[in-house]
């Protein structure tokens, strides 16, 4: 047998490595400082770039995309050329990924403090940087197909599949949500409106969750996992029925996401089958990786590598069941909404993602580094103060979810609902600034890995290159007899790949399409009519401080939200929604009908409840912002804005866009005048008028308006 | 621009949802047969290639499998 010296690059592996930390470290400070500003709403200290609502979505940005992305691509880089036996496919590409990758993380931050948001549950990124992403994500797919082309082992290992698989179905899900048109270079509008919008975003954000934090994490565990216990993976054969089953099923759960929502009935039960049945290969996957241990737990309690993983897979396998459990329609009932989810995902990022990461760091970093780890106590306490940080951090979120939702749906035994929605939310403060304990210990634990880790490299010398000899892989390969069929794809990553593909694209397709196609799953209603041009840009101030983040537009047909907030939301309303803002949590009472029937409230309250919450509403979360009332609105985005929504098929009139700023003038300065009559005078040189704040109270009074005429004709005609 | 009725004339496309469980039930029970008859040695083969070409220093406790 030739053999032949192939040199691994490690150099990329350690730059991914840092920036796992570095990103982990930033990643979890802003959650850290989030959830602190939900105890302490004034922390946002009257800055928009401070404030929840826009810094949320750069903590689960930070924490997806840069954190376990960033872990993704280390452990592909290390595992990928050992398990082909190969250097990487081209050094070049390696470093353009590298770099290409941390650009868009930093553009993602300035822009997202920026309020630049497609308003897109982790899909926030406007249009450029999604170009960007898309282009950086082709770099990292030819480099790793091209590496497992010029391989020098024949069998493509399991973990590589999950590799190829998340390769392909990120970039398909990227693409498919990613569908907006420009308006300008920060702005875009999404092509699917409401019901279809919410359905392509959770389709893409269910299978966000599928394909970059579970699928490419479970590639990694049949990789580092046997590696850490020296023994193979429990069982190959379970392995590849895992693996095909894993990713069928998964593209089809997103609408569970959805449930009671104004999605089309058969979506939703869809969902909730598909949850169900993904409960079997997750679990197959758990125990795959906790039987690898068989025989050799006494390593756990000596290895905190082991410890760290043995946690992860644990990690995995409960949320893997409570996943599955939230979408059956009577827990989801309970659970939507509500701080269970918070607690559901963080049992995920922090358990599944987090501590499998630390565990391939603590592995990987002495091993390039060609030394021991500096301090095993100090890891070791890494591991209990980490583990007890998860505890303390969901536990209070379970219990808050509980009491959010027996709070929501508490009626008094004059029928009337117990509690206003305040209550609700104040008593949760306590659950807040638990977690935030809980949180705190868990980046005390990232801090003290990092000064570990250092320290590991700093007593050790880096091998950039390694080098070692294997054997040539025979040119010439034939098939035995009756070979079973799949050895043979096995050995064909393109052909692995369009399959892998084809499977996905089955659930996509059959799910998304008959929502696009058939009428009568959004039947439409009359009475609802476009935006008028100033609600239009008030929506996108909506949009840009990110309200969505902690307000939902969905009224479920429960009587304990009809009683609170009105009538359930029905798909018809939401044909003009580019994008739709249904959101998914309620930290914040739901809007849907803010402009209507008992919510409604004057002008005057919501300019001085978006000033400072808490002077009319004694214990609100809510921040603070007052920018909105000394900024200037940018009319000059209007006609293009309009031309945009004309060529998404809202019916504006033809040269509307030519006028649209007359009506918009018009309708501010009746809110200006109501304002004024409630002795409300502008706050800097900006007249009334002409701040952004009325703008977004013009789009808070028309929410639910349409539906409210709806139904008053209805009864007319009776 | 408006594609959402693009293909509305579709007929049957009820027909989709099952074709494609019928698809995939077919796959796995195939799958799942051949992956009961694989061939022991060639697993064993496969299941290591992760533990292939350790740096012999790093990997003292090599301990193979009973």
């Amino acid at each position: 047998m030739d053999l032949v010296k192939v040199s691994y690059d490690n150099k990329t592996v350690k730059w991914f490595a840092i920036a796992t930390v570095f990103w982990g470290i930033i990643g979890m400070t802003v959650g850290l400082w989030i959830a602190l500003e939900l105890v302490f709403p004034s922390l946002n200290l009257g800055v928009p770039e401070l404030t929840f609502s826009r810094d949320r979505p750069i903590h689960t940005n930070a924490v997806i995309f840069a954190f376990v992305g960033n872990g993704i691509f280390m452990g592909v880089y290390y595992s990928l050329q050992r398990l082909c036996k190969t250097r990487m496919f081209s050094d070049l590409l390696s470093k353009l990924h590298f770099w290409g990758w941390q650009l868009i993380i930093v553009l993602a931050a300035l822009t997202l403090s920026q309020g630049i948001t497609t308003s897109k549950e982790y899909a926030e990124l406007e249009w450029p940087i999604d170009i960007l992403i898309a282009i950086v994500w082709v770099i990292f797919g030819i480099n790793m197909m091209g590496t497992i082309i010029k391989r020098r082992e024949r069998h493509i290992y399991v973990g590589i599949w999950f590799y190829i698989a998340t390769f392909v179905t990120v970039a398909m899900l990227h693409i498919v949500n990613s569908m907006e048109i420009p308006i300008s270079l920060t702005k875009s509008y999404s092509m699917y409106a409401g019901v279809q919008d919410a359905l392509v975003q959770w389709w893409y954000g269910h299978n966000a969750v599928a394909f970059f934090l579970t699928t490419p994490y479970l590639g990694l565990m049949y990789y580092f996992l046997p590696k850490a216990a020296n023994r193979p993976v429990y069982s190959y054969k379970l392995s590849i029925v895992h693996f095909w089953t894993l990713i069928f099923l998964y593209i089809w759960a997103g609408p569970h996401h959805l449930l009671y929502t104004a999605l089309p009935h058969w979506a939703q039960t869809l969902g909730t089958v598909f949850s169900i049945m993904l409960i079997a290969p997750s679990w197959g996957g758990m125990v795959n990786g906790l039987l690898t241990l068989r025989g050799a737990w006494d390593k756990v309690r000596e290895d905190v590598v082991l410890k760290f993983m043995v946690v992860a897979v644990s990690a995995y396998g409960m949320s893997t069941f409570e996943g599955p459990m939230l979408s059956l329609k009577n827990v989801n009932a309970i659970g939507h909404f509500t701080d269970w989810i918070i607690a559901h995902v963080h049992v995920g990022a922090l358990g599944w993602n987090g501590f499998l990461t630390f565990g391939i760091l603590y592995w990987l970093i002495p091993r390039m580094w060609n030394t021991k780890i500096y301090s095993r106590s100090l890891a070791n306490f890494h591991f209990w103060i980490g583990t007890l940080g998860i505890i303390i951090y969901v536990v209070p979120m379970y219990w808050g979810g509980f009491t959010q939702a027996l709070m929501w749906k508490d009626f008094n035994d004059n029928g009337q609902l117990t509690y206003s929605f305040l209550e609700t939310s104040t008593q949760l403060k306590f659950m807040y600034l638990t977690r935030s304990i809980g949180g705190s210990l868990y980046l005390i634990g990232v801090f003290m890995m990092a000064y570990n880790l250092v320290k590991t490299a700093r007593q050790g010398s880096f091998m950039a290159n390694e080098e070692v000899e294997v054997a040539e892989m025979p040119r010439t390969f034939k098939a035995h007899k009756g070979e079973f069929w799949h050895r043979a794809l096995e050995r064909r990553p393109v052909q692995f790949m369009v399959l892998a593909l084809v499977m996905v694209l089955i659930g996509g397709v059959v799910e998304l399409i008959p929502t696009f196609l058939i009428k009568s799953n959004v039947p439409t209603i009359a009475e609802v009519q476009p935006y008028t041009p100033l609600e239009l840009q008030g929506r996108d101030i909506y949009i840009r401080e990110g309200c969505y983040v902690c307000h939902s537009q969905m009224v479920r047909p429960f009587r304990s939200e009809t009683e609170r907030y009105g009538e359930y939301s029905k798909a018809g309303e939401f044909v003009y929604d580019h994008p739709f803002q249904w959101g998914s949590k309620r930290t914040g009472p739901d809007l849907a009908r803010e402009g209507i029937g008992k919510l409604a409230k004057p002008d005057s309250w919501h300019y001085i409840h978006l000033f400072d919450p808490r002077s009319v509403s004694d214990g609100s979360i809510m921040p603070p912002y007052p920018w909105l009332h000394k900024n200037a609105l940018d009319t000059s985005t209007t006609a293009a804005k309009i031309r945009v929504m004309q060529k998404l098929g809202v019916p504006y009139p033809e040269g509307y866009d030519q006028i649209a700023n007359k009506d918009l003038m018009f309708q501010a300065e009746k809110i200006a005048d109501e304002l004024q009559k409630a002795d409300i005078e502008s706050m800097s040189e900006v007249p009334l008028s002409n701040t952004e704040v009325v703008a977004l109270i013009a789009y808070l009074q028309r929410l639910g308006k349409d539906i409210n005429t709806a139904t008053l004709n209805e009864q007319a005609k009776k | 621009m408006n594609f959402m009725h693009y293909l509305s004339d579709i007929d049957g496309v009820s027909i989709y949802p099952i074709f494609s469980l019928l698809v995939f039930f077919i796959f796995f029970i195939v799958l799942f047969y051949f992956v009961m008859r694989m061939d022991k040695n060639s697993i064993d083969e496969m299941k290591n290639i992760p533990l292939e070409n350790e740096p012999s220093e790093n990997n003292s406790s090599t301990t193979k499998m009973p």
